[in-house]
């Protein structure tokens, strides 16, 4: 069964709520500055070419933000485990489907088509019938 | 029996008076508007029969057709197409996912653990009416032309196609999608948070534990088919090239996506079958279920690996070779918590003091049925053996012994596990057995036939077929007509006892959990305050009961719940 | 009830519950004491944003295929999104969450009028951000850069001089504003839009387009001339460089097939998300409303912590969209 977060103690409107945890409004100003500065880094350093490595970094700095959003702004952090747990899972089920679908993409990507799609070829056709892209013709 | 001083009472003693939740207020709006949990299953129920009229009329129509291996006057292949996608769609969404959660899981769950009702009522009444619009737009959807995709609205052929119901349709699965997580939801926290005193996880009714694992399926899955097939609204409106090959999209990506649901949807619908089997086999065989938490753990485990074996509905349809591989094999992992189940169902059943009842007669038929169903999936999951059998009649005859032979045989058993529960009327054993049998006879001359059927090749979903199938096409057709007799009777037999069926005892078969030491039918607040519970297997503590007419649980003989209780032998666990 | 089961083992919650109901009016029937529904609510929202993030996560399982299948189309794509603008919006959306969840602790605490301030400045950031992706649309609108089969039509001029190839675009951006060319001048790939400064709000003054990534194409760009006259193909060559530099797509060579694809997804992905952010207005709108009629307090405050989780959940999502869309080096 349930229990209490806080004790009973502090009825009535006080400074403590009955239930749930009170973040201090320091941590959230600090956690909010955070993450604009984890905005502009990332902004920043996509301009530096790393190849392969930029999407690693973007995606890394993302995660570590939705981290910080998740235990502080989302109180997850003092949060009941199984709370933790259903956030956390819902992602590896997330990245179970992709993962599956990118390795049977992968087996299957010498196999895609070149040339433009017949719905495309079609438009082109019909509308733009000069434009350089129109030159792809299916093969 | 017991030593108990007489004067004292001995079972959870509410008064059965006339304040029940059928009578508790009046009028067509105080249904509609109800946030009462029983009220809502009972609508549920109603809504989902309904339902499953509809779908059996079509699935009728299209096996009439199938007589004749040659095209019929009063039925073109159009048409035909239109029908079994109809069925198809009908019987998944509308019935077999929303049927034993939200109508029977609605109604017992919060009763089984004592609790007044589930988590979140107003919820619980969106879920309802979140199906009705579904309903709604799917009917909606046969107005605007309705829509011969099939059920699984298979790319390109969805995006393509010129008949105007698809987008509707769609809408509406999109939308009873969400009445199923609402569902789910509200289950995953009703146990979470309002179990009552002494109902460890391992004392949960095994019923619970199966909605509880469905109910993570629900959540988990559901939204990919939600955003799945708004994408395929959106493709064919918008033409954003994700699913259409003719604008750089992948089709077979929405097999993955689909599947990625829908397999796991298939246990959506069978694990709640399951639970409600675990209850009836114990109960009507008046002994502990055998190996407990090896049922418990198994839903789990079910629900675990549903997720990672979607693939192998894809063998043929150009999914890589590694993938296949690598899914075909996952799928075998499956078979075992589903066989640890049925062995240890059997084992309850070895030395039990058996009652046939119209229930335990269902329970029976579903072991039957689900054995042949769950290993016929075995020859459909490995690779090669599939490769001959995908889209034939094996397809169609293996899932429709397990989700119909199975999930739907195990909604109908629960249905009168637990009508005299609902409605307090008890009905005709004698028709409900009839019912039974001609159901159970029915769906083998109609399903089995087309085990054969398939492995000789004839492919699902043909309009017209060569005459060498048609006895097998024939004797099929008529296995579905008795089968439709058997439902004309056991509807007729269940209507029946609403007006003239005696009145049920709150404990008809001798069950041990909560919901059957509440009156019957329920009063508006289940229990005045939330009863303590003990082992709800532990059948030695239930009596037959004269004057109640009915069995009763003596609580004073459960030493967990009275420690004054006399020892006996064999009632520790 | 027997004497077994509500006396001899009586259990503390049920004679706690009736106790409980008559101190706290906002505790539902069903519910034994503030903890057990506090914490029914807190775990039915957290099984519903689990069900939001396979929602858009099935989504990013789609943007990773695509991206696996064609990084080309996405390098490519990516540069037509206005990454200042982006960026900004992520800014937005993060101080949004955080009042949201200032306006949580002051709940918490009971003070009714900073509770109800962050709520409005929640609101706020919300109409902000659509403000900001409103804009975004329309240039990608007015530009083609969109899904489907529109991608690739020409654009459209609003005095119907709709032009069989795109270098009629490159006249009317040279064209003075007395124009007829000039009648639609939105154009965001072409040049600087008088109209559209002058009607933004001061509030969220949009950067000058040159200091944006889309810069203006240089007076005087010869349009494609079909009708070849002089060197032709030289001249078509110079075109389509011009176009590529200038993100000109239909007139780019150096386009990559099934561009629309990307702007398929990004339309899906940051759509799905603008109807979760008006959601949420309904949403932050709704607990406004509760604020200031002072229903919230210490005691009771789980309408704000759900509405705040939802609001922060929007933000999360908009986290990965940012970098997976605008950020493609
Ligand atoms: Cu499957």
């Amino acid at each position: 069964m349930s229990s209490p977060s806080h004790s009973h103690s502090s009825h009535g409107h006080g400074e403590q709520p009955l239930v749930g945890h009170l973040v201090p409004m320091s941590t959230l100003i600090g956690t909010g500055l955070g993450l604009i500065l984890l905005t502009v880094v990332t902004v920043a350093v996509v301009e530096v070419d790393l190849g392969e490595l930029n999407i690693v970094i973007a995606l890394a700095i993302a995660a570590f933000k939705a981290t910080l959003v998740c235990l502080y702004f989302m109180h997850l952090r003092w949060d009941k485990p199984f709370n933790q747990l259903m956030f956390f899972g819902s992602i590896l089920f997330v990245l179970l489907l992709m993962l599956f679908c990118l390795m049977d993409v992968g087996q299957l990507r010498k196999t895609i088509r070149g040339g433009n799609p017949t719905g495309v070829q079609a438009v082109l056709d019909a509308e733009a019938p000069t434009a350089p892209i129109a030159k792809n013709k299916p093969q | 029996m017991t030593t108990l001083d007489a004067s004292r009472p001995t079972h959870l003693n509410i008064e059965a008076s006339s304040d029940n939740y059928l009578t508790h207020t009046r009028g067509l709006l105080s249904w509609a508007f109800t946030l009462d949990h029983k009220r809502i299953g009972v609508m549920y129920m109603f809504a989902i029969l309904g339902s499953f009229f509809v779908g059996g009329v079509f699935a009728l129509l299209v096996r009439t057709k199938l007589l004749f291996p040659d095209a019929v006057n009063w039925m073109t292949a159009e048409q035909y197409n239109q029908a079994f996608t109809l069925h198809g769609a009908v019987m998944v969404f509308l019935v077999i996912v929303p049927s034993i959660p939200a109508a029977l899981g609605n109604f017992i769950l919060p009763i089984m653990l004592g609790a007044k009702d589930v988590a979140f009522p107003r919820l619980n009444l969106a879920s309802f009416w979140l199906w009705i619009f579904g309903a709604i737009f799917v009917v909606i959807s046969l107005l605007a032309g309705s829509f011969d995709t099939g059920w699984t609205f298979y790319t390109p052929y969805s995006t393509r196609t010129t008949l105007g119901g698809v987008v509707w349709v769609i809408t509406g699965v999109f939308i009873l999608g969400f009445s199923s997580i609402f569902t789910g939801m509200n289950f995953i926290v009703t146990i979470h948070k309002l179990r009552p005193p002494g109902m460890t996880w391992f004392r949960m009714p095994l019923f619970l534990w199966a909605l509880y694992s469905t109910a993570l399926i629900q959540v988990l899955a559901t939204p990919v088919l939600a955003i799945t097939l708004a994408l395929v609204a959106i493709e064919r409106v918008f033409h954003i090239g994700v699913f259409d090959p003719a604008m750089g999209g992948d089709p077979v990506l929405f097999q993955h996506f689909f599947w990625f649901y829908s397999h796991p949807a298939v246990y959506i619908m069978i694990l709640p079958g399951m639970g409600i089997i675990s209850e009836i086999i114990a109960v009507h065989s008046h002994r502990h279920i055998f190996g407990y938490r090896f049922i418990a753990f198994s839903s789990i485990a079910i629900a675990f690996f549903s997720f990672l074996v979607w693939g192998h509905h894809m063998f043929v349809s150009g999914q890589s070779g590694l993938m296949g591989a690598v899914f075909s094999l996952i799928t075998f992992s499956v078979a075992i918590p589903s066989a640890i189940k049925v062995f240890n169902w059997l084992a309850t059943l070895y030395k039990g003091s058996i009652s046939l009842n119209t229930p335990m007669l269902y329970g029976l038929a579903f072991l039957f049925l689900f054995t042949i169903g769950g290993l016929t999936g075995l020859h459909l999951g490995t690779l090669n053996t599939d490769i001959h059998l995908h889209d034939t009649y094996f397809v169609v005859a293996h899932f429709h012994y397990v989700m119909m032979g199975s999930a739907l045989i195990a909604m109908v058993g629960g249905l009168h596990h637990w009508w005299p529960k609902m409605f307090g009327r008890m009905y005709s054993e004698a028709l409900g057995k009839l019912g039974c049998v001609l159901v159970f006879v029915g769906f083998n001359v109609t399903f089995f036939t087309q085990f054969m059927l398939g492995s000789h090749g004839m492919p699902r979903r043909y309009y017209l077929y060569q005459p060498e199938f048609q006895i097998y096409h024939v004797i099929s057709t008529c296995g579905s007509y008795i089968m439709a007799l058997g439902f004309i009777i056991t509807g007729i037999c269940l209507l029946k006892s609403l007006f003239s069926g005696k009145p049920a005892p709150a404990n008809p078969w001798g069950g041990r959990s909560l919901e059957w030491q509440c009156p019957s039918p329920p009063p508006h607040d289940n229990f005045p305050t939330t009863p303590r519970v003990g082992d709800c297997y532990d059948f030695s503590i239930v009596r037959w009961d004269d004057s109640a007419g009915g069995y009763v649980v003596d609580r004073s003989l459960d030493p967990e719940l009275n420690p004054n209780a006399p020892k006996r032998a064999g009632a520790h666990h | 009830m027997t004497a077994i089961d509500s006396h001899a083992h009586s259990h503390g919650d049920a004679d706690h519950g009736h106790h409980a109901h008559s101190e706290y009016p906002f505790l539902a029937h069903h519910f034994e004491s503030p903890a057990q529904q506090f914490d029914s609510g807190k775990l039915g929202m957290w099984v519903f944003l689990a069900t939001e993030i396979l929602f858009f996560g099935a989504l990013f399982a789609l943007y990773a295929i695509m991206r696996a299948e064609s990084p080309e189309v996405f390098k490519y794509a990516s540069h037509y999104l206005d990454t200042t603008m982006g960026g900004i919006n992520t800014c937005v959306l993060i101080l949004s969450s955080m009042t949201m969840a200032m306006a949580v602790h002051f709940a918490q605490r009971s003070k009714q009028g900073p509770l109800v301030f962050c709520l409005f400045l929640t609101f706020l950031g919300a109409c902000g951000f659509l403000v900001i992706k409103y804009f975004e649309y329309t240039h990608k609108i007015h530009a083609n850069l969109v899904w489907g089969p529109g991608f690739y039509k020409p654009v459209e001029h609003g005095d119907g001089h709709a032009g069989g190839h795109a270098a009629a675009d490159a006249h009317a951006a040279t064209a003075t504003p007395s124009s007829p060319n000039a009648v639609m001048t939105e154009h965001p790939v072409l040049g600087t839009n008088p109209g559209l400064a002058s009607n933004s709000p001061p509030l969220f003054k949009l950067p000058p387009v040159e200091s944006s990534t889309i810069k203006p194409l240089p007076a005087g760009t010869p349009g494609v001339s079909l009708v070849g006259e002089g060197d032709e193909t030289q001249h078509q060559a110079e075109v389509a460089e011009a176009a590529h530099e200038e993100k000109v797509h239909l007139t780019d060579p150096e386009m990559p097939l099934n561009t629309h694809r990307f702007f398929g997804i990004y339309f899906a992905m940051t759509g799905l998300h603008g109807i979760h952010v008006i959601i949420g207005m309904f949403l932050i709108g709704w607990l406004m409303y509760g604020a200031a009629k002072g229903r919230f307090n210490s005691n009771y405050y789980t309408p704000v912590d759900l509405g705040g989780l939802y609001w922060h959940i929007v933000d999360l999502i908009w986290i990965f969209l940012f970098p997976l869309f605008y950020l493609i080096h």
